[in-house]
């Protein structure tokens, strides 16, 4: 038993899990910050919305669903030439987190959207006919109302990020999905697989009793 | 005061919700809108605050044409019409307090002026205990009365009710009917209201109008419209509200 954990390295451990951590936080704080306004824009552009505008809402529309439906590790690959620019490198943890952003940020605005579809009818006609602006009617009214919706939606892009980052192994991204996959699946070396398997395990639990005690907090309906 | 001229509402899908409808509703009168569900009453409501547009024909309220309105003079406008709605459109993030405060802060109304017109407000709708408490926590009626605060709080002198006692019980319709015939008497508010129960109109409103498949088939004073009741329409409402 003493054997059992024989090939682990405590130290690749420790920088494989903050690697993870790194590029979670940084590309959940980006994905929120591009996935809220794309929402709000499918949300408002829509038949029937303050600020109907077809052209508009079928581009971002399409262009979502594109970006939604490219694989994970393609898109890796092909943003390269794009990420290259933006950071200033393709590799490791600074060069995942462009294309981490790219395949969460759609993923979130769709469920930003949906979150604002479940307001009232009357709770929207309401503040416009109080005379708000558009603007307002987004930051005084549909942000605040939807936070608890929002923060549910954070916290599944949050978990789907989680297996993105195990992926970014493919351009030497490191954390913890790559260490168990190049050494507990290619290697064998299940010692390895099973730590790294059980910490991804725990931040997924983690996340998600967070997402929702925060949701619970903020929802007065 | 509202004056719709030959308005016609055609939507998209081509349904016609408006057709050729022509009225006026006088200063301090509460003017009834009666009709069936798809009679259009919805639809001429929300082209008195400029939330529809007509089709073809011309809304002019407080002395301006809809149509001419630069959409920062709309919202203007708007502030200067309160409207009240059957499932109430409170804010569930919002405490009863900060829902009445809501269109003053649209206004930019500093703080202090905020919270006392909040406070008159409330106390206004007998409401003043509930200021903290958010409204999932209210009972229907207590929700309207929280709505109606917050379509007073701008000072408007128009009132838009969008079945605003369709969703309560008869007992908190009187009373709430009773509150805005106050506000009527005493505040000389414009009500227009619109509804499906010949018994609302006869509680409060002065003037009615009968909504039959988007055309206004009678209208004027309620003593007359109904002692004088000629379109089928107005026979058989007349009729529901007996039986």
């Amino acid at each position: 038993m003493t054997d059992f954990f024989a090939h682990i390295v405590w130290s690749e451990i420790g920088r494989a899990t903050l690697d993870t951590l790194i590029m979670l936080g940084a590309s959940l704080a980006l994905t929120i910050l591009l996935g809220i306004p794309l929402g709000v824009l499918l949300f408002l552009t829509d038949e029937g919305q303050p600020a109907r505008n077809r052209p508009i809402n079928r581009i971002v529309g399409i262009l979502v669903n594109i970006l939604r439906s490219i694989p994970f590790v393609i898109l890796l690959i092909v943003m390269i030439p794009l990420t290259l620019l933006l950071v200033g490198t393709s590799l490791g943890v600074a060069g995942a987190i462009p294309p981490l952003v790219v395949g969460a940020a759609p993923f979130y605005a769709r469920l930003v959207e949906g979150a604002l579809r479940d307001v009232p009818r009357a709770t929207i006609e309401a503040v416009q006919a109080m005379g708000a602006t558009r603007l307002q009617i987004v930051t005084r009214m549909l942000l605040p109302e939807t936070l608890p919706g929002l923060i549910s939606g954070a916290t599944i892009t949050a978990v789907a990020l989680v297996s993105f980052t195990a992926m970014a192994g493919v351009v030497g991204a490191g954390g913890l999905g790559d260490l168990a996959i190049r050494y507990g699946y290619q290697r064998f070396q299940t010692d390895v697989m099973l730590v790294t398997v059980t910490l991804m395990v725990l931040l997924v639990q983690i996340i998600q009793f967070a997402g929702d005690r925060l949701a619970r907090h903020f929802d007065h309906r | 005061m509202i004056t719709l001229d030959h308005v016609n509402k055609r939507f998209a899908d081509g349904t016609r919700a408006l057709d050729d409808v022509s009225l006026d509703v006088p200063q301090g009168s509460v003017f009834g809108v009666i009709g069936r569900s798809g009679a259009g009453k919805s639809t001429l409501l929300r082209l008195i605050n400029g939330l529809e547009k007509p089709s073809e024909g011309e809304v002019r309220v407080l002395g301006a044409a809809l149509s001419g309105l630069s959409p920062a003079a709309l919202r203007d406008l708007r502030r200067g019409i309160g409207m009240i709605f059957q499932s109430f459109g409170l804010l569930a993030s919002r405490t009863v307090a900060g829902n009445v405060a809501l269109p003053l802060e649209l206004s930019k109304v500093p703080r202090a002026e905020r919270n006392i017109r909040v406070a008159e407000l409330l106390a206004r709708v007998g409401l003043s205990d509930k200021a903290d408490v958010h409204p999932a926590r209210l009972s229907g009626g207590q929700r309207q009365r929280v709505g109606i605060a917050r379509a007073l709080a701008t000072r408007p002198g128009i009132l838009l009710c969008d079945e605003a006692t369709s969703a309560l019980d008869p007992e908190t319709t009187r009373s709430v009917l009773a509150l805005l015939g106050e506000l009527n008497r005493e505040l000389g508010l414009t009500i227009v209201l619109i509804t499906h129960e010949m018994s609302v109109v006869r509680a409060i409103c002065d003037h009615v109008a009968v909504l039959d498949s988007g055309r206004l088939v009678e209208a004027g004073p309620v003593a007359s419209v109904f002692a004088d009741a000629r379109h089928e329409a107005t026979l058989q409402l007349l009729g529901e509200g007996a039986g």
